[in-house]
């Protein structure tokens, strides 16, 4: 109990990936806090990685965890873009509203 | 050990109770600010664990740069009045499907947690930490010899994302006046200027 292993950090990469996917499914009025639950999985995904890396002696899981940065960066920017042209041309950004593929 | 421990259990409690209010809490604006630090409690974690250069990039990248993005588009848009509110209005069909599926992922993740033992010098490989340089320096040695290609990869990826931002939210204003550097650049002394011989008492007549 005292001392920190490996399965304390997994443990809390899969709380927060948890909280992230529970965040996406019953969040039904603003789409930006789905984009918020995106960056919180991407973020268990990291803490996952580096422990593998730390635990087991090797760096190469923080090289990936850096380009995983690098992409989720990136992710956001696109998506806030695409949440500002949506909100330019129909003025709300409520999940319920946008229905538009009837999906 | 006993100060680790300590600091896993602080670092790691702020972090999953800030998570948790990002997804509930009433306001858009509060949910980025917890995102914030959600983002500070696990870059001390990673700092904590002897990852530094990384715990530093998340400090930097994610609070400095994505964070504050978000809290930029949340002022933007004036979505303040668009509550989020789970349980109140009219009931969504997707809250038992959400609250099952994503239970389950977590029971899942859980389990594999528990059975699982690592197996000592399984594979082999050739990017063991090393104790006496620092994290910097072999992530340094590493990424620039080794994985140059995903290196400039992710370069290609961000400026890809850059264009594609500008691009989507780029719009052409009517009725504003700018300057255009190809009408400026190809006028001709020619058709611009004209030497007019002016006669005594008769002064110059400007047409137009």
């Amino acid at each position: 109990m005292t001392e920190i292993g490996l399965g304390h950090y997994l443990s809390l990469g899969a709380i927060i990936f948890f909280l992230g996917v529970i965040g996406i499914f019953l969040n039904r009025k603003n789409i930006i806090v789905i984009l918020m639950s995106i960056e919180l999985i991407l973020l268990a995904v990291n803490i996952n990685l580096i422990s593998f890396s730390i635990f087991s002696g090797d760096i190469l899981g923080q090289i990936f965890t850096m380009l995983i940065l690098t992409v989720a960066a990136a992710e956001a920017a696109i998506g806030l873009a695409i949440i500002v042209v949506y909100y330019r041309n129909r003025g709300s950004i409520r999940v319920e509203d946008i229905h538009g593929m009837k999906g | 050990m006993i100060i680790h421990t300590i600091f896993f259990y602080f670092f790691s409690v702020i972090a999953i109770f800030s998570s948790l209010m990002v997804i509930t809490s009433r306001s858009t604006i509060n949910s980025v600010f917890f995102l914030i630090l959600d983002f500070i409690s696990v870059g001390c974690l990673f700092i904590m664990v002897g990852a530094e250069f990384l715990g530093m990039i998340l400090l930097i990248v994610y609070v400095g740069a994505v964070a504050v993005l978000f809290l930029f588009v949340v002022m933007m848009l004036n979505v303040a009045e668009q509550k989020q509110s789970w349980f109140i209005g009219k009931k969504s069909t997707h809250i038992p499907t959400g609250l099952i599926v994503s239970v389950l992922i977590l029971l899942e993740l859980l389990v594999v947690v528990g059975g699982w033992k690592y197996k000592e010098d399984l594979m082999s490989s050739s990017t063991l930490l090393l104790s006496n340089i620092s994290n910097t320096h072999q992530l340094g040695l590493v990424m620039y010899t080794d994985y140059i290609l995903y290196f400039q990869l992710a370069g290609i990826v961000l400026l890809l994302a850059m264009i594609g931002a500008i691009l989507l939210t780029f719009r052409e204003r009517i009725g504003v006046k700018k300057q255009s550097y190809l009408k400026q650049i190809s006028r001709s002394p020619s058709n611009a200027v004209e030497l007019i011989e002016v006669k005594s008492n008769q002064g110059v007549k400007i047409d137009d």
